[in-house]
């Protein structure tokens, strides 16, 4: 993704979203679905790796700002009645403020208290929503796309009016973050998160640096809840804390330093529980097995990755080359 | 006698040679300095005869036993001591408890306590700091507590990194008279290896001068140093 | 009055429980510098491994006896086989301080599936070896029960003993200096792989013993001890990783919090009031409470 100008990346992803397009009128309802949920997943990861792989900071609680995000657009749309579109921006917003005050946190909490707050976050945030009624309580806020416009005729449904939507603004954000992360901002964070002294003699401002990847990546994570909300449900029992660990699977799985992989990242969560299926079929089907299979399989493929090639496919495969270059 | 001979040593540090076919002898009881600009490759010849980084070829041994490929803290049951590089107390212990670290391998309590005295009657400042955290000393303070915690593994090969790095012209004195002393007194094997060339083969018996990773010269101290070929080429002038 | 002396009791309780897992995490954090988030997955297994002794026996204390011991043998086997490997291979890149973190995390997933997948996730009870009944006091029933009583004094001898271990022992001076600087530890002579094991030992004791008193509380199923491995953990950062006084201490301040919270407020309070009690500790004192008061770089 590096190597293409702009104007080569930017056909690509246009020529992208029409297969897309074109995919989705051909596939049955649940893949469609599942397109849309691969699409947000995709976008959600990305914030980690904006985050994680490229400024070096953790995060172990994302799913809070998936939440805020959520949230802000629910009651935008609720309360202010502002159009669909515009909800999208003040869940940006919303999730980037608050990524800018946990930014500000973590320059001054080190590695395992920046964990423990984050998680804290994670756990704590969805469950307000119970206590207080205008934010939907229990059951939650309503929060709505609105039905296709007529002129896509009766065969387009639902499901696929989702994906659409979600294909289309995550196709758009991902875009600008590919540009973002290749830009002297991308540059500075790597930079940051290999040698922060170097990068600070270098006239790099570390810490409003730092503040600043917190604070998009936030707002990346802000949008994804959005449009998460807008496939399932705007209530606290959609952001639970294993959303959390399930974005961060996905952006090790993907390779933490590889836009390209969160997709990969994406779709290998969304489908091993397929995979799982088929394999405990196999195994006679029982209850215990195939309830516990999908968690078994992607933490296996969690840890492997993590052992031998933590930062990606990409990276180990360099190393090997290395290695035999010697020879 | 001959103890410490190394032989055709090459180390690399992933794709790059660090240093290539080393051969020197050390006698025992001998200061040898090994010296060299930077990147000469001389932490790495340390680093590799006390076991932290495997050789790529060739052999050292002491005592006519090898040591490479073998453990530190094997190493140091066997009397090699090494005094790293820049860091190397424990900030966040205490001075005495650094000190103590030194001896915890014998279980000889009062062998540990009487080696720990003799450290702090060579360097008295540390006697004074003794509960002192390590993290509250100066530079000087520090390498003396880090040869201090060398000296209770009561080593007969004691490696020494750089021991000069960022202290003061008196302290430098201060430490190298110490380790001269050290030498005589426990017939110490001491490896020094320096930046600090003059001072260094001031102090030593043999020289050994290193140069991008190959060996340039061995010999007597005094005759290295007033080589004048080596002089301009390695001493600065 | 009795609404307030309740209170504290039942923050008492919560407290301790807290703290037992908080000590299991800053017992592998004083020895390795790692958050050990299979510490839940470890202590489920001894758990379900003190379940089948239980009903099979009827005698708890050899539950607990089986539950320790297989304790000490997963910690030392998670050490040994995970975490050593995971060192040796990844030394450099961003994910690198995230690794063990990431690496854990998976871990505590492959257990709770495993344990899911042999003992299915319904839920089970499990045994008390004391009464769960609460105390009568002049005639009132104060929420404070023998069990409870057990809890906090477990958790009072495991900080004792470990404390001293840690502290005065040449054992426990090994520990911290291979913890702190495993370099310097070997080049004083100090086997710092077998002395690591020996930390994720000690911290897979504390484990065990806090899933087999804590679990009669509740109920015993895959993912009971998740939630307490986060209130733990919330815990063990409040007070000051490098602590085991302090894990204590954080347990009880998050544990008061959390029950006051409970009794005065309302129950769904209770998560963000744990966020607030961590954010107040931690712009009070980043390091934690017994932790230094320098702000140290991560």
């Amino acid at each position: 993704m590096h190597k293409l100008s702009t104007k080569k990346a930017l056909t690509a992803f246009i020529i992208f979203g029409w297969i897309l397009v074109i995919v989705a009128d051909r596939v049955d309802e649940l893949r469609v679905y599942q397109g849309a949920t691969i699409a947000i997943t995709t976008l959600a990861i990305a914030s980690i790796i904006l985050l994680t792989g490229y400024s070096g900071q953790v995060s172990l609680g994302h799913g809070a700002f998936l939440a805020f995000g959520a949230y802000a657009a629910a009651l935008a749309q609720t309360y202010w009645q502002s159009p669909f579109w515009f909800t999208l921006l003040v869940a940006v917003m919303v999730s980037a403020a608050f990524g800018f005050i946990l930014g500000f946190a973590a320059g001054r909490l080190s590695g395992p208290y920046l964990a423990g707050t984050t998680l804290a976050l994670a756990v704590g945030l969805p469950t307000l929503a119970n206590q207080f009624s205008f934010l939907g309580g229990e059951t939650g806020l309503v929060y709505d796309a609105g039905s296709p416009p007529a002129r896509f005729g009766e065969e387009f449904t639902l499901y696929k009016w989702f994906f659409w939507i979600a294909a289309f603004v995550v196709l758009i954000a991902m875009f600008l973050l590919r540009n973002l992360l290749n830009s002297r901002f991308g540059r500075t964070w790597k930079s940051l998160r290999a040698n922060p002294t170097a990068a600070a003699l270098c006239g790099v401002n570390v810490a409003q640096s730092k503040v600043l990847a917190f604070t998009i990546s936030a707002g990346v994570a802000g949008l994804s809840g959005a449009l998460l909300g807008m496939i399932s449900i705007v209530a606290p029992s959609a952001f639970p804390l294993s959303l959390s660990f399930t974005i961060i699977t996905g952006a090790i799985l993907a390779g933490v330093t590889s836009l390209l992989g969160s997709m990969l990242g994406a779709v290998v969560l969304v489908v091993i529980p397929e995979i799982a299926d088929v394999i405990s079929h196999q195994l006679g089907d029982s209850e215990k097995v195939t309830t516990n299979l999908p968690g078994f399989i992607i933490s296996v493929l969690l840890i492997l990755t993590v052992l031998f090639s933590p930062n990606g496919p990409a990276e180990a495969m360099r190393k090997r080359r290395e290695q035999h270059a010697k020879h | 006698m001959t103890s410490l001979v190394v032989s055709n040593l090459t180390v690399s540090h992933g794709a790059i040679r660090a240093l290539r076919d080393i051969s020197f002898e050390v006698n025992e009881g001998e200061l040898t300095a090994i010296i060299g600009a930077n990147g000469a490759g001389k932490t790495t010849l340390l680093r590799t005869l006390s076991g932290l980084k495997s050789a790529e070829s060739g052999t050292a041994t002491w005592r006519d036993r090898n040591i490479l490929g073998k453990r530190p803290e094997d190493l140091v049951r066997r009397g090699i001591s090494h005094v790293s590089e820049g860091k190397s107390v424990i900030p966040e212990l205490t001075v005495r408890e650094n000190l103590v670290i030194g001896g915890l391998w014998r279980r000889d309590k009062s062998g540990t306590e009487k080696a720990i005295n003799e450290a702090v009657e060579l360097f008295p400042r540390l006697g004074e700091r003794m509960s002192q955290s390590a993290n509250t000393l100066s530079g000087g303070e520090r390498q003396m507590l880090a040869i201090g915690r060398a000296l209770v593994s009561r080593p007969k090969l004691l490696f020494l990194d750089e021991p000069s790095l960022g202290l003061a012209p008196l302290i430098i004195e201060q430490i190298f008279s110490a380790i001269k002393n050290l030498q005589k007194s426990m017939n110490l094997t001491v490896v020094l290896v320096e930046q600090n060339a003059t001072s260094a083969l001031e102090i030593a018996d043999t020289g050994v001068i290193l140069n991008l990773g190959e060996l340039v010269a061995t010999g007597n101290a005094r005759e290295l140093l007033e080589d004048p070929a080596l002089k301009s080429a390695y001493l600065g002038y | 009055m009795r609404n307030l002396i309740g209170t504290l009791l039942i923050g008492l309780t919560l407290g301790s429980i807290y703290s037992l897992m908080a000590l299991a995490l800053v017992l592998v954090w004083r020895s390795t510098r790692v958050v050990n988030f299979a510490q839940a997955g470890q202590a489920i297994v001894t758990t379900y491994i003190a379940y089948e002794i239980v009903t099979r026996t009827g005698v708890f204390w050899l539950a607990v006896l089986f539950a320790v011991v297989a304790g000490a043998l997963i910690g030392a086997g998670v050490e040994y086989f995970l975490m050593r490997t995971l060192f040796r291979h990844v030394d450099e890149g961003p994910v690198a301080a995230l690794a063990p973190v990431i690496a854990t995390l998976g871990l505590l997933g492959i257990i709770r599936s495993i344990v899911g997948m042999i003992w299915g996730n319904d839920f089970r009870s499990f045994y008390s070896p004391v009464s769960t009944d609460n105390f009568v006091f002049a005639g009132e029933s104060i929420p404070f029960s023998p069990l409870n009583v057990l809890i906090i004094l477990s958790t009072v001898v495991v900080m004792i003993i470990f404390s001293i271990i840690f502290q005065r022992t040449d054992l426990g001076l090994s520990l911290r200096a291979a913890a702190f600087q495993p370099e310097i530890a070997r080049l004083a002579g100090i086997r710092v792989g077998p002395i690591r094991t020996l930390g994720w030992v000690f911290a897979g004791v504390a484990g065990a013993i806090a899933g087999v008193l804590v679990t009669p509380t509740t109920i015993l199923s895959p993912n009971s001890l998740d939630l307490l491995l986060v209130f733990g953990f919330v815990a063990a950062v409040i007070g000051g990783l490098e602590s085991l006084p302090g894990a204590v201490l954080g347990g009880l301040v998050l544990g008061l919090g959390v029950s006051f919270v409970l009794n005065y407020v309302g129950t769904s309070l209770v998560f963000p009031s744990i966020f607030i009690v961590l954010i107040i500790s931690l712009i009070v004192r980043p390091n934690g409470l017994l932790g230094s008061k320098k702000v140290r770089s991560a």
